[in-house]
């Protein structure tokens, strides 16, 4: 299981599949009845590298903020190479 | 009620709906002007009813907040589900987005459990097939077993079949057969046990199987309201069952959302992938870090020219025709009547009217634009461009449009609270919107900073820059210890943009204008009448007052920062409108009209320290009555509204006692 990552990795353009919600009750209970569920697909509409983020997922956009978006984890279906970078930055980390 | 109200059958409808499905569009197209915009009982959420005349039938809605389901993670949530089972309307209608079916049939997944029969008002039928959306509504009706009515509430299409069919519902409920969300399979075996546990113990009014699958979902309330009525033993196991079983919130969602896929599976045909939606091309834009600031900044120069060219000569017309006209004609009529009289209805009353009629130009312009951008889709735009600033102090995002309009006024920067929807993030908007300086009160500086001070402009700016830092300091410690609560997760819909529905925008700007008009605009009249009597009682001047008494009573707190009585009389009369402030310095002071006199007296009286901190205190000070009405009327609450008298007045008072003591440390 080495392509999961938050979220706020994943790159404007490119999708993934909701994996599992960490966090406090209420924001997970929020996320799950907008329709964050483990294995809906979710599509990164911006992602700047710093702020909020939008994402579009069950014909939806939604705008969420960084730290959010860190606490839902995703699944790559494949895993593309330009995300080999991500991980060892995030392995160092 | 109408005349024959008593041979008409009445259905009692209440109208659900996840935010941006169009559903205050259906709730003006079924009602018109015959609705009331109030509160919900206790709530700053807003409350909207309305009567609907359709054959010899009376339709009674209820428009329910907007919410996404019915957990009880916010008021609003609480208020739809707890008006559902407890006042159990004939009908829910759930109007859905059909260009966002999925998610929309969520919030219909949490209502089919619910003792109440439910109609789906399939709305935007029209926008999904501009997505390339094909929706069949036959067949989502067959799968879900509740009466769907395809609509395109923008323009009027399908209300009347809305109607027919909830009639029909009323009249042959035996024909409603709905399917049950069945999201069990998972869980079969806790849920049993829970709903065994809970079987005797549950009011009436509540499903079982409901609160069952509620507690298992980790619901507060009712979870909370379970142990208070469980035996021991019983409450125990449960507790147990909960802790085991934490993540099933997400579980039962996810169940929800298989049932769901599997209703729509026959009923949607999706587009092919990579088509570019108008919404993308825009938000290319809107979204942009840097172009889309200058959009918002755009949009708000814009909103202040219209303000400046149009409702600021409305205005003066207003005052010198309506009110100088209403003034004179009183004048005459009561020559002959005691001059204390004529001064009570010219100076009192009229006085009253006229701030209540000049705010109307202002308010026009601000709503309006409000409803524009909040009905084409834009407001969630701005406040995502805003949302990293105002995080920092605890504020989301879209609080920051109706917060800059207080730069204008105070009044509709707190009437425009209403955009943003979680009640913890109104209620600070609504506290800290008073902080933001508005043009009467930089009028007041602009008058005095250049009596006292060889650099006003800088004076200026360093007023306007304490009043932004005391905003933002208040608004962190507020959120810290006032409205606590979790961290305000920030997660918003970007809807679809579409083109504005004038008849939706026009509808809410009149409820808006027409609810300040009856609820501030009383206070105001009531207010000003007091303040006049203040001012002039017991002889006839404001020398020898009670408010002056008031003023020489608050003399020695005022000597702190070095302000006679005069000085604090004038920051009271800045209660009816911060501009008094010169005027009644004009008159304690006796001086002429043109204010050049007052300008001559007030530096021999008062140290430019003490200057300082009059205008810091006049900045910060209580909000006026007109703001102070806007806020009694949002928050619904006296306590509030206090809270922000009390809370402002300490501010000030700290404020000018920091200032003159500075200053006068550093050689003032």
């Amino acid at each position: 299981m080495n392509n999961i990552y938050p979220l706020s990795e994943l790159k404007t353009g490119e999708t993934a599949l909701i994996q599992e919600l960490c966090g406090g009750y209420s924001f997970r209970s929020r996320l799950a009845a907008l329709g964050f569920t483990p294995g809906a697909e979710i599509k990164m509409v911006q992602n700047l590298g710093h702020g909020p983020l939008i994402v579009s997922l069950r014909d939806t956009r939604i705008a969420l903020g960084r730290g959010e978006a860190q606490k839902i984890l995703i699944r790559l279906e494949k895993e593309p190479l330009c995300h080999s970078q991500v991980k060892s930055e995030n392995a160092s980390a | 009620m109408s005349q024959s109200g008593q041979e008409r059958k009445r259905i009692r409808i209440a109208l659900a709906g996840q935010p941006n499905v169009g559903k205050s569009t259906v709730f003006n197209l079924l009602t018109g002007l015959n609705q009331h915009v109030g509160n919900w009982p206790g709530k700053t959420v807003e409350q909207k009813t309305g009567i609907c005349h359709w054959q010899d039938w009376t339709f009674d809605v209820v428009d329910l907040p907007g919410t996404y389901s019915l957990s009880a993670n916010s008021p609003e949530e609480l208020i739809a589900r707890e008006y559902i089972i407890k006042e159990r309307p004939d009908v829910v209608v759930a109007i859905v987005d059909a260009a966002a079916l999925e998610r929309n049939l969520y919030l219909v997944s949490e209502l089919l459990p619910l003792p109440v029969p439910i109609v789906i008002g399939l709305n935007m039928v029209d926008v999904a097939e501009q997505q390339g959306l094909k929706v069949e509504p036959h067949v989502l009706e067959a799968a879900l077993g509740v009466p769907v009515v395809p609509m395109i509430a923008t323009k009027g299409q399908g209300v009347t079949e809305l109607l027919a069919r909830i009639q029909d519902i009323v009249c042959n409920g035996a024909n409603y057969t709905p399917n049950v969300p069945d999201i069990r399979t998972d869980h079969k075996e806790i849920l049993d046990r829970i709903e065994a546990l809970v079987a005797d113990h549950v009011p009436p009014e509540y499903p079982q199987t409901w609160v069952a699958l509620k507690i298992l979902e980790g619901d507060k309330q009712l979870t909370e309201m379970m142990r208070t009525r469980l035996p021991q033993e019983a409450w125990d196991e449960i507790y147990r069952i909960i802790k085991q079983h934490e993540d099933a919130c997400v579980a039962v969602a996810s169940g929800r959302y298989a049932w769901i896929g599997r209703m729509v599976r026959a009923a949607v045909v999706k587009p092919k992938a990579g088509q570019i939606s108008l919404t993308d091309r825009l938000d290319r834009w809107a979204t942009h870090p840097l172009w889309g600031l200058f959009i918002l900044i755009g949009i708000l120069a814009l909103t202040f020219w219209l303000t400046y060219t149009i409702a600021s000569p409305v205005t003066q017309l207003l005052e010198a025709y309506v009110v100088h006209n209403l003034a004179n004609l009183a004048t005459t009529e009561l020559a002959s009547a005691p001059a204390w009289l004529t001064s009570l209805v010219v100076d009192g009353i009229i006085g009253g009217v006229g701030t209540v009629l000049t705010f109307f130009p202002i308010l026009l312009i601000f709503f309006a634009m409000l409803g524009i951008l909040e009905d084409i889709g834009y407001m969630a735009r701005g406040a995502y461009v805003m949302d990293r600033f105002m995080h920092m102090i605890g504020l989301h995002g879209k609080s920051f449009l109706p917060l800059f309009l207080g730069f204008g006024c105070n009044v509709p920067a707190v009437l425009g609270s209403r955009v943003i929807e979680s009640e913890r993030g109104r209620l600070l908007t609504i506290l800290l919107a008073p902080l933001v300086p508005c043009t009467a009160r930089m009028a007041v500086v602009a008058f005095l900073a250049p009596v006292f001070f060889t650099a006003p402009t800088l004076v200026s700016w360093g007023l306007l820059t304490i009043n932004l830092i005391v905003l933002a300091l208040l608004g962190v410690l507020l959120h810290k210890f006032v409205l606590k609560g979790e961290h305000i997760a920030f997660i918003m819909e970007l809807p679809l943009y579409h083109l504005p529905n004038w008849r939706t925008i026009a509808l809410t700007v009149w409820q808006r204008l027409l609810s300040f008009l009856t609820k501030a605009g009383t206070i105001i009249l009531i207010a000003s009448v007091v303040i006049w009597a203040l001012s002039t009682l017991p002889h006839g001047d404001i020398e020898t007052s009670l408010l002056a008494a008031f003023g020489r009573l608050l003399e020695p707190v005022g000597q702190l920062m070095g302000l006679d009585w005069h000085m604090i009389v004038a920051l009271l009369s800045g209660f009816v409108a911060k501009e008094n402030a010169v005027a009644t310095l004009g008159v304690l002071f006796a001086t002429e009209g043109n204010g050049a006199g007052l300008a001559a007296i007030l530096p021999t009286i008062l140290t430019p320290a003490a200057a300082l901190a009059f205008l810091v205190v006049e900045m910060l000070f209580i909000p006026c009555i007109a703001t102070l009405s806007a806020i009694r009327q949002e928050t619904n609450s006296w306590r509030w509204t206090l809270f922000s008298v009390l809370l402002l007045f300490l501010v000030s008072l700290a404020g000018g006692l920091l200032t003159y003591q500075i200053a006068r440390l550093l050689g003032g």
